[in-house]
């Protein structure tokens, strides 16, 4: 697969001092979907606006589809669509109108027919001639979403799509993206809804203080850091871990009823037979039971948790 | 040249333009009208012709130049604010345009608003006044330098303001003052010397003189140099404009 964005040692530093990125390097897929996850000053927006041209880098490197953001901005800039973060709208506009200004911006000749191809795809169409003021939240998102679509880019950045939006909305915009993929274009979103980037993405990147601290394939990535638990429910309570099974490393929780055992799903041995025979050695009775995947969310908390825990 | 991209610009901001069609024009000849009547027919029946016309007709070129400077400057200015204010302007930054055509798209809708107001004040002119115009080439000229500087000054003052109030400080503080005091309804020969020593600081006066030259065919000052003038302000314009979008100015952080 051919790499569509390449950034190399990306830095951004602000005249306070203040370093909003440091040195990241990241290559994306051609068809991709990658979603960026990092609490809020993370770095996010900061690394989408200097891809975009509306910050400037300090230093490092960065081409999409070849050609450099800075030499060959016109190339590279032609193959972006942007949707940010906030609502930026011209509330007087007609829709339609703030969409053909889009793609007229980006140097494409005017096209009714495409045009009115992606309002149709983002249910605008029966809305086109209403003015911006008079649309929806959810609406304006997807106004929004119209006018980066508008020049046909190659490459998509939502920051935080879906950020203050209800359920449904979230649950459209996720087959909108869906859709998008499905046409090729590839694209980069920024959430910090892990569910989002477990539902949508292919890759994964965590992002923290300027750092990207690390980019995978989501499934490995949880297949990787995801540790399995097994909570074996008794159908008498423990007062304490009997001695026979001292060897495992396990807890005791809900009120002595359940025994919790972590292991790695990816090790030779689980230990898991060993530690079902041994607890019934040991005359323990059984009531249930279960295995639970950690989530992405718990992935998350703990890499950027550690990261904090370093720098501090 | 990303032509698609200044026609964008152009007509999205003619659009805004149109909107308030009535608004745009009933102003400027509603103003004029006034005056007409107030200088033109109340108090210029009292004062002598100057240099062979009548006061009626000598205050047109600067009435209309005062109208084309405050619209160029106010139009241009609300423009490339407004999409600052609101956010839109992240969509500019992003796309794939150069500062002459951000520019040429904004200044030059922004202009062509001035001149719209300009050509309709001098057709309200014709109905109070007897108008002639000696050298209509120098005229059109002068005029469209005209729109076409102040909606370039008036471009920096609108990457400049942080603020609505602002946006009205430098209108209003400098530029009024600069085309009421630039000889628009008086010659600076008029003036006392050390008056008109110190006017002669004051680039409107070339600006105001040069178009009423068009007119009526005397100048407070040499053609020549009023044109020298009007181009030198236009490039000083473009090159602060140039600076504002190498550097990202109040633009881009």
């Amino acid at each position: 697969m051919a790499v569509i964005l390449d950034i190399r040692d990306l830095r951004k530093s602000y005249s306070d001092g203040f370093e909003a990125l440091k040195g990241v390097d990241l290559q994306i897929e051609q068809g991709e979907i990658l979603a960026l996850l990092g609490p809020n000053g993370a770095g996010k927006t900061t690394l989408i606006s200097t891809v975009c041209g509306i910050t400037q880098a300090t230093s490092g490197q960065v081409s999409v589809g070849g050609h450099d953001i800075v030499t060959a901005f016109r190339a590279a800039r032609a193959m972006i669509g942007l949707v940010p973060q906030e609502i930026n709208l011209e509330p007087f506009e007609k829709v339609i109108n703030t969409v053909q200004f889009s793609r007229g911006l980006f140097g494409k000749p005017r096209d009714d027919a495409a045009i009115e191809r992606i309002l149709r795809q983002l249910s605008l169409w029966d809305k086109k001639d209403n003015q911006i003021r008079a649309l929806s939240g959810g609406m304006k998102r997807r106004v929004l979403i119209a006018k980066a679509l508008s020049h046909e880019p190659r490459l998509l950045f939502l920051d935080e799509p879906t950020a203050g939006v209800d359920v449904e909305l979230r649950k459209d915009m996720w087959e909108i993206v869906q859709g998008l993929k499905a046409d090729g274009v590839t694209i980069v979103l920024t959430t910090h809804y892990i569910e989002e980037a477990e539902a949508i993405a292919d890759r994964v990147g965590v992002i923290a203080k300027g750092e990207l601290l690390l980019v995978e394939e989501k499934a490995s990535l949880m297949a990787r850091m995801g540790q399995k638990q097994l909570d074996v429910q008794l159908s008498e309570p423990l007062e304490t871990v009997p001695e026979a099974l001292s060897k495992y490393d396990l807890t005791l929780c809900d009120a002595g009823c359940t025994l919790t055992y972590a292991y790695d799903t990816r090790a030779e041995r689980t230990g898991i037979t060993k530690l079902l025979q041994d607890v019934s050695a040991a005359g323990l009775v059984l009531r249930d039971v279960v295995t639970r995947q950690s989530s992405l969310e718990d992935i998350f908390v703990g890499l950027v948790h550690d990261d904090k825990g370093d720098t501090a | 040249m990303n032509w698609s991209a200044i026609r964008a610009i152009y007509v999205f901001e003619m659009a805004r333009f149109f909107r308030t069609l009535a608004q745009s024009f009933l102003s400027p000849v509603l103003s004029t009208s006034l005056y007409f009547v107030v200088f033109g027919a109340a108090i210029g029946s009292r004062i002598q012709e100057i240099e062979g016309v009548s006061y009626g007709a000598f205050i047109v070129p600067g009435l209309i130049m005062l109208s084309v400077i405050t619209q160029a400057i106010s139009n241009a200015s609300f423009g490339i604010y407004f999409p600052k204010f609101i956010g839109t302007i992240y969509e500019l930054l992003s796309a794939p345009v150069n500062f002459l055509e951000i520019v040429a798209g904004y200044v030059g809708a922004a202009a062509t608003k001035a001149l719209f107001i300009g050509v309709i004040i001098l057709i309200t002119a014709f109905f109070f006044v007897d108008v002639t115009i000696q050298h209509p080439l120098a005229m059109i000229a002068f005029l469209l330098l005209t729109c076409l500087s102040f909606a370039l000054l008036g471009f920096i003052i609108g990457i400049w303001a942080g603020s609505f109030e602002q946006l009205q400080l430098v209108p209003l503080l400098v530029v009024t003052p600069l085309v009421f005091l630039g000889g628009a309804f008086y010659s600076i020969s008029m003036l006392p010397p050390v008056w008109q020593t110190i006017s002669y600081f004051n680039p409107v006066v070339y600006l105001i003189s040069g178009f009423r030259w068009s007119f009526f065919g005397s100048a407070d000052v040499p053609i020549a140099v009023s044109l020298l003038a009007i181009t030198g302000f236009t490039a000083a314009c473009l090159l602060v404009i140039g600076w504002i979008f190498k550097t990202g100015w109040r633009i881009r952080q």
